[in-house]
């Protein structure tokens, strides 16, 4: 070119420097690539990346216990463990009882606790009947000290303070929350009550009771709060709040709605209050130590109790400990999925070897053709397999009869080959088969046929020039089918409930037995997270030996 | 290449020959022995019938005479199998029979050494057959399955297996009755209906953000591909039971479990992958200097891309949604649990029917399934010419 001879920086059509332009047109391109995957990505993590995310977050997630019992937990925080909880406890389980009792959650908290200790689920549901007739006492107790607390509009402005007076706007705000983490849902809106300040400084349980049940009333029952007359838990609380000496004193000094009828009552004499003889009498499951030991070993809204569990160890007092030999099913489980797996893999290697290697030995037009054989299972849907096995392999199927016509087998003792680890292993051997033999096909038919008769002509035998020249170059093909074989072996779920009986079950079985039948979500959660591990690993070694680009479908 | 042959080919001896056809007919013997209450008989008998035959054969005619002996021992052992077990032992005598013709005049005339190197030995080609004959097995083990369904799902009766009708080729013993019933239950048309009324929808999702992100991805310019990549292909990756527990607790806190959108996004996410990695693929042999070319002769990015991006690459875009179809189609963990009974697919009802055993109209619905991923891979199959051509025009 002639402008050799300039020496300045090189400039673009419009006058910027090259540099400059080239760069802004990448940074262009850059931007454009990525607006093109955006859509697709955002995708993905929310429908698929976002349910595996919460997923492993359920694993660890224990704020039921929590949420429906949090002043329960609040006081056994201190608790030594050593004796059968005091009073102060009871009394804080009666009143998160009571509303869990009310919005129907305290069974689900039994649930979820039953899956540490059982027994547990029993517990609450019997209590939870109960609550109302432990409450119901001091109801009484207060009606006949004054009519006035039968009446729903004399509570209402007792606990409001009456019209204008000052308002404890956070008391009833904590409520709210308290009932949303309670019953997993948000509310908006206005309760219409607002406990009084003062006389929730003089009466503070029944005060947090009141919002509790106005809260209740308002965002679940959807009534209006001054209509309706409180719970048994709300005169329960103000036989607690009554209880202390100082309440007396500071009534005295009341002059608040019902402050008539709450001296009236604080001089009166109320039934006394011993909710451990209540709680005991209901189900006296309540004075053993070790169910008070779960409750506060599943306190924390964290848990490693899911994890324990799926690889059968629990806590217990004296910390972490194997659970007893006949609890111990998912060790054997994951051993029994890992054995099945490798089989199935090396089941795979033995018959896809042989093929993968006539395939790419024939002449084109043959290999295609025989192709077909293995791309046709590749494509028929995977429950026409299984299906088809099931049939193939039950007693009276068609290799049963194949095998009695032959005279092999005596009619009456037909081959039992379905509903065992057989039957999983001949059908997803089967059905993974094809994923075996298409890369190590591709591999082998990068392998020139020129080497083995060249070590054939340098004098190997047979076995020699096979072993030493064409196996060590078809290893990366056994290696990548192996890996994809077993990962997809591993997490099977189809297959092995269909013809695998209960000893041919693999670990993908229990995770949907606990998902739909017991509903042990947290535990699934658990043995689908140290699933996924494994499986990761895997992914991440196929990555490595093969990489991700490589991956073929349909050869 | 089958017309040359490597090794003139040289007629055997009779004393290599004869054992070999006798033990041929020995070892067919010993089945047939067997299924008739005595094996012993069965190979003597077998051992004596080929050694006679190819006496015959080989000896006394000689190969002047083939076509006709060949004939000759169809009819024979046609005849045998009508005898001793009426219709079935008729098509089965005639596959016997039609084996040992062939058999005793390759072993006899040597042909069985003509496409093989003349330096084998004896040993190594026993070994070359022996080898064929395991991978024959193998085939014969990945098809049989599929084959076995589809005469069964003609069987009149409910059964699982096949009747002594059907074995005798009585047309009574065959009907379309469970075709029938798949055809007019209401229970398979609903789950035709939702599975026709789920996978389309989510194939079109899948594509159409896949193909998008597949073109974006093949840009030189992308920060963290890999990483990118990794996500993209992660529903692949991951045990399906895994994807469907997930899917099963989050869209239940989202309020789209149960629901046909959510069932829908769950299995467009689960085709995304195969959508990505077959579009990638076609891409890689796209030549970028078309676009470019396009843009210097005024197309903009719009035009460039359904002028001449797009039908280079059509191929395998049609070749990926097929991928996500057959996905989402055949899909039955994740719709049975982010599914609600409303949403029941074709393969949820047959995996609840196998579960429980209901009726062999599962045996229907699988023929016609076989029938349509043959289709399915006849399409491929045309799809992955056409895009090996459309590539060998592009240059570069």
């Amino acid at each position: 070119m002639s402008d050799t001879t300039d020496t300045g920086p090189v400039l673009a059509a419009d006058g910027t420097p090259l540099k400059r332009s080239l760069r802004r047109a990448l940074r262009a391109q850059k931007m454009r690539a990525l607006a093109l995957i955006a859509p697709l990505l955002i995708f993905v993590l929310v429908a698929f990346i976002a349910p595996i995310a919460d997923m492993l977050f359920r694993s660890v997630e224990n704020q039921i216990v929590g949420n429906t019992i949090p002043m329960t937990v609040e006081e056994l925080r201190d608790w030594d463990g050593a004796d059968v909880p005091d009073e102060q406890v009871f009394r804080a389980m009666f009143f998160d009882l009571f509303l869990a009792a009310e919005a129907k959650e305290h069974t689900k908290l039994g649930s979820r606790l039953n899956y540490e200790q059982s027994g547990m689920s029993s517990l609450f549901r019997t209590t939870g009947r109960r609550v109302d007739n432990m409450g119901k006492v001091f109801q009484n107790a207060f009606k006949e000290i004054s009519p006035q607390f039968d009446d729903a509009q004399f509570w209402f402005d007792m606990m409001s303070g009456g019209a204008g007076a000052e308002g404890n706007a956070r008391l009833i705000s904590n409520q709210i929350g308290r009932l949303e983490r309670l019953e997993a849902t948000t509310f908006s809106g206005d309760v219409g009550f607002v406990p009084g300040a003062a006389i929730s400084d003089i009466l503070p349980n029944t005060a947090r009771a009141y919002a509790a049940f106005a809260a209740f009333t308002h965002f679940v029952n959807e009534d209006v709060v001054s209509e309706k007359k409180p719970w048994e838990a709300v005169h329960a609380a103000l036989a607690v709040d009554l209880e202390e000496p100082a309440t007396a004193a500071a009534l005295a000094a009341y002059d608040g709605p019902g402050a008539d009828a709450l001296r009236q009552a604080a001089a009166a004499e109320l039934p006394p209050i011993d909710m451990k003889a209540a709680f005991v009498d209901a189900n006296k499951d309540w004075s053993r130590i070790e169910y008070w030991q779960v409750i506060k070993t599943y306190s924390p809204p964290y848990t490693t109790g899911y994890f324990l569990n799926a690889v059968d160890m629990e806590k217990t007092t004296q910390g972490v400990a194997l659970r007893s030999d006949d609890e111990r099913i998912y060790g054997l489980l994951f051993k029994r999925t890992m054995f099945m797996s490798l089989m199935i893999t090396f089941s795979c290697i033995v018959l896809g070897y042989p093929v993968a290697w006539i395939l790419a030995n024939l002449p084109a037009r043959k290999a295609n053709l025989l192709m077909i054989l293995v791309l046709l299972p590749f494509w028929t849907s995977l429950l026409v397999r299984t299906s088809a096995w099931k049939v193939m392999l039950q007693q009276q199927g068609v290799i049963n009869d194949v095998l009695v016509w032959l005279g092999l087998v005596a009619d009456e003792s037909r081959l039992v080959m379905i509903n065992n680890q057989f039957g999983t292993i001949v059908a997803m051997t089967h059905i993974l088969l094809p994923f075996m033999i298409l890369p190590m096909y591709s591999v082998m038919q990068t392998i020139p046929p020129a080497y083995l008769r060249a070590a054939k002509s340098l004098g190997a035998t047979n076995w020699t020039a096979f072993w030493r020249v064409y196996f060590p170059q078809s290893v990366p093909g056994i290696g990548a089918g192996s890996i994809l074989v077993f990962i997809l072996a591993i997490g099977y779920y189809i297959t092995p409930e269909i013809v695998g009986g209960t000893t041919g079950t693999f670990i993908s079985n229990r995770i949907a037995y606990h998902i739909s039948t017991s509903l042990n979500w947290g535990l699934a959660a658990a043995l689908g997270s140290i699933l996924l591990a494994v499986v990761l690993i895997l992914y991440w070694a196929y990555d490595k030996i093969v990489g991700i680009d490589n991956v073929k479908l349909g050869g | 290449m089958s017309a040359m042959t490597l090794t003139p080919i040289e007629k055997k001896p009779l004393s290599f020959a004869l054992p070999t056809i006798c033990a041929a007919g020995g070892f067919a013997g010993l089945f047939v022995g067997t299924a008739h209450g005595s094996g012993l008989i069965g190979v003597v008998v077998g051992a004596v019938v080929l050694m006679v035959l190819g006496y015959i054969a080989l000896q006394i005619l000689g190969p002047g005479m083939e076509r006709p002996v060949r004939w000759g021992i169809i009819a024979l052992f046609t005849v045998a199998g009508v005898l001793l077990a009426g219709v079935p032992g008729f098509v089965l005598g005639g596959l016997f029979g039609w084996f040992f013709a062939f058999f005793v005049y390759w072993i006899g005339e040597g042909r069985y050494r003509a496409n093989l190197a003349p330096y084998l030995t004896g040993g190594q080609v026993l070994w070359h057959y022996a080898f064929r004959v395991i991978c024959g097995a193998i085939f014969v083990f990945l098809i049989t399955p599929i084959l076995v369904v589809m005469p069964l799902s003609f069987n009149a009766q409910n059964f699982f297996t096949f009747t002594p009708e059907m074995l005798r080729f009585d047309p009574a013993g065959y009907s379309l009755k469970h075709y029938q019933d798949f055809f007019t239950s209401s229970g398979w048309q609903q789950a035709l209906r939702n599975s026709l009324a789920i996978a389309p929808v989510a194939t079109l999702l899948s594509v159409s953000f896949g193909t998008l992100a597949a073109i974006g991805l093949s840009s030189e310019h992308v920060p963290f591909r890999r990483a990118i990549m990794a996500i993209l292909i992660s529903p692949m990756i991951v045990p399906l039971i895994i994807s469907a527990a997930g899917m099963y607790f989050f869209y239940s806190r989202i309020g789209l479990q149960g629901t046909y959108f959510g069932v829908v996004l769950a299995h467009a996410a689960l085709g995304i992958p195969f959508v990505i990695i077959t579009v990638t693929a076609t891409l890689v042999g796209f030549d970028r200097s078309l676009t470019r070319a396009a843009a210097s002769m005024g197309a903009n990015p719009v035009t460039t891309f359904f002028r001449v991006q797009m039908p280079l690459i059509l191929p395998g875009v049609i070749s990926g949604g097929l991928f996500a179809f057959i996905t989402s189609f055949d899909e039955v963990v994740v719709v049975l649990f982010v599914g609600s009974a409303n949403q029941q697919t074709l393969p949820w009802r047959m995996f609840t029917g196998l579960r429980e055993q209901i009726s062999p109209t599962i045996l229907a619905v699988a023929t016609i399934l076989v029938g349509i991923s043959v289709l399915l891979l006849i399409t491929l199959e045309m799809l992955r010419r056409r895009s090996e051509r459309l590539r060998g025009m592009s240059p570069g």
